[in-house]
C-alpha cells in the first residue's frame, strides 16, 4: 500500500505543478496586456503547450491507477475529483493564451484607457485558483466555499468592465474594435474564474462526498 | 410494509464461543429479494454471523447466542423452531464446492426426496428447473448420471447452488463461494447472483470487496464483531461514513 500512497502523493503533486503554470499563465497574459510586452505574451502563448502535455500525462496517471489499484472510497473520490480538475485548468491555460493574443494584438494599438478592472478581476482569478488547489492538496476547510463566493465579485467586474467601455464606444465609434478586445478579456477572465469556481466544487465533493453543482446556495 | 421488505430482522444479537464474544450486539435488517454482502478482515464475526441465519452454529456445541433473529417475523432462535425446515427455507453455499459423492441427478434430487416426493417426473421437472436456474443445465443435461465431483470446480459450485434451489429456499447465504474459483467461473457465479437475486434473497460473506462491490445492493462491514457500518454499497464504495471502513475499503488497515 505504501507505494500507493507514493503514487497518490506524486499525483497530487503533479496537479499543483499544473496550478501553478496555470496561475503563471494568468498573471502573465495579463501584465502583457498591461504592461504591452508582446515578448511576455508570445512567451505565454508558447508555453500553453507544457500544460497541455502536463494535463495528458496526469489523465493518464489517473486511468492507470484505477485500472491497476481499483481506488475506493477517499482514493476514489481524489482520482476522479483530479481528472477533472485537470480538465479545468487545462481549459484556464488556454484563456489566458486568449488573453495573451488579445494582449499582443492591443499593443499594437494607442492604449483607450488605463486598465482598472482588469487587474482586479485577474488578481481575483488568480486567488481563486491557488486557493481552490490549496484546499484540494491541504484537505477539507471552508476555502472552497469561499472561492465559490468571489466568483460573484469577477462577474460583478465584468458587467462594470463592459458598461464602461459601451460608453466609449457610444461616444466614439471608432474604438469599437479596440473596445471590444477589451470586453473579450475581460470575458476570458471571467470565464476562469467560473472553471475556478467549477474546482472549488469538486474539491467540495472530493472532501464530503456530496455534489454541489448546479445548486443554488452551496452550503 | 417494513415486516414486508425486510426478511431477516436482527436484534441486539450477540454470538459466543464459550465465553469469547464472536459476534456483538448486531441489530440489522437484511431487505428481501437483495444482495446483502458482508465484508470485514479475517476474524470479524462475518462467517459467524452468517452461519447464524439458519442455525448452522448449532453444530458447534460451544456456541450460544443473545438476542433474536426474527426471519419472516419469526423468531428463529425460540425453542419450538424446526431447524430442518429453516435450513429449507434458508439456504447455505460454502466456499469449497462440496457435491454429494453420487451423481448430478442425484446431488439436486437429494433434497426433494427427503421433503417426501417420490414421483419420478416431479423429480425430473425439479432437478431440470433447479439446473437451469443454476445456469448449469446446458453443460450437464447429457451427463446428470455422471458423479457430480466429475465436474470443474465453477460447476461443481453451480450444482451446489442447484442443490440448494431445488429446495426452493426463501433466502440462499454464500460463504466466500468464489474464493475458490478462476475468474470466469467467479464471473459466472457472480451473473448467476443477480440473476437468481430476482426471487431468492441473497447474504454472501465476501473477502473479495471488488465483489461485494459489483454485485451487492447493499453492504455490511464488520470488525472485532461488531457492525461498523451498513449501507447502499455505492455509499460504501464511495463515501463511507465511518472511518475504520474507509480504512479497510482503501486497503490503508491497521
Amino acid at each position: 500500500m505504501a507505494i500507493f500512497d507514493e503514487e497518490l502523493k506524486a499525483l497530487r503533486e503533479r496537479v499543483l505543478k499544473l496550478g501553478f503554470m496555470v496561475e503563471n499563465a494568468i498573471r502573465d497574459s495579463v501584465k502583457a496586456l498591461i504592461e504591452r510586452d508582446t515578448e511576455l505574451a508570445k512567451e505565454v502563448i508558447k508555453r500553453d503547450h507544457l500544460i497541455n502535455a502536463l494535463d495528458v500525462g496526469i489523465d493518464e496517471e489517473c486511468v492507470r491507477l484505477i485500472a491497476l489499484r481499483q481506488p475506493m472510497a477517499r482514493d476514489l473520490r481524489f482520482i476522479t475529483t483530479t481528472m477533472k480538475i485537470t480538465t479545468d485548468l487545462e481549459r484556464m491555460g488556454d484563456l489566458a493564451v486568449n488573453i495573451a493574443e488579445r494582449a499582443m494584438e492591443l499593443t499594437e494599438e494607442p492604449l483607450l484607457k488605463p486598465f482598472v478592472n482588469i487587474p482586479k478581476m485577474a488578481e481575483i482569478a488568480q486567488s481563486m485558483v491557488r486557493d481552490t488547489l490549496d484546499a484540494f492538496v491541504t484537505g477539507c476547510s471552508r476555502l472552497p466555499y469561499e472561492v465559490i463566493k468571489r466568483d460573484d465579485e469577477v462577474d460583478e467586474l465584468t458587467v462594470r468592465n463592459f458598461e464602461e467601455l459601451l460608453s466609449f464606444m457610444l461616444r466614439d465609434p471608432k474604438i469599437i474594435p479596440l473596445a471590444v478586445k477589451r470586453t473579450y478579456v475581460a470575458k476570458y477572465l471571467e470565464r476562469i474564474a467560473d472553471h475556478a469556481t467549477n474546482i472549488a466544487e469538486m474539491v467540495i465533493y472530493m472532501c464530503e462526498g456530496k455534489i454541489i453543482r448546479h445548486m443554488e446556495f452551496p452550503e | 410494509m417494513v415486516e414486508n421488505k425486510n426478511i431477516f430482522g436482527i436484534k441486539a444479537f450477540s454470538i459466543y464461543y464459550g465465553d469469547f464474544m464472536a459476534v456483538k450486539n448486531i441489530t440489522l435488517d437484511i431487505e428481501a429479494s437483495k444482495i446483502t454482502a458482508i465484508i470485514g478482515p479475517s476474524g470479524c464475526g462475518k462467517s459467524t454471523l452468517l452461519r447464524a441465519l439458519n442455525r448452522m452454529n448449532d453444530l458447534i456445541l460451544s456456541s450460544w447466542v443473545e438476542g433474536e433473529v426474527l426471519f419472516q417475523g419469526v423468531n428463529i432462535y425460540q425453542k419450538d423452531t424446526d431447524v430442518i425446515e429453516l435450513r429449507r427455507r434458508v439456504g447455505m453455499v460454502f466456499q469449497k464446492p462440496n457435491p454429494f459423492p453420487s451423481s448430478v441427478y442425484e446431488n439436486v434430487a437429494y433434497g426433494p426426496k427427503i421433503r417426501g416426493i417420490k414421483k419420478k417426473s416431479q423429480l425430473d421437472e425439479i432437478v431440470e428447473n433447479a439446473l437451469v436456474r443454476a445456469d448449469l443445465w446446458k453443460e450437464v443435461k447429457d451427463k446428470l448420471n455422471e458423479s457430480g465431483l466429475s465436474l470443474s470446480g465453477g460447476q461443481m459450485q453451480r450444482l451446489c447452488i442447484a442443490r440448494s434451489l431445488a429446495q426452493e429456499p426463501e433466502v440462499i447465504l454464500f460463504d466466500e463461494p468464489t474464493s475458490a474459483l478462476d475468474p470466469i467461473s467467479t464471473a459466472n457465479i457472480e451473473n448467476l447472483l443477480q440473476e437468481l437475486q430476482k426471487t431468492v434473497t441473497i447474504i454472501i460473506v465476501t473477502h473479495n470487496m471488488q465483489q461485494a462491490a459489483r454485485i451487492s445492493n447493499y453492504t455490511v462491514f464488520m470488525y472485532l464483531g461488531e457492525l461498523i457500518e451498513f449501507g447502499d454499497t455505492d455509499t460504501i464504495f464511495v463515501n463511507p461514513q465511518n472511518k475504520l471502513t474507509e480504512e479497510y475499503i482503501t486497503g490503508r488497515f491497521g
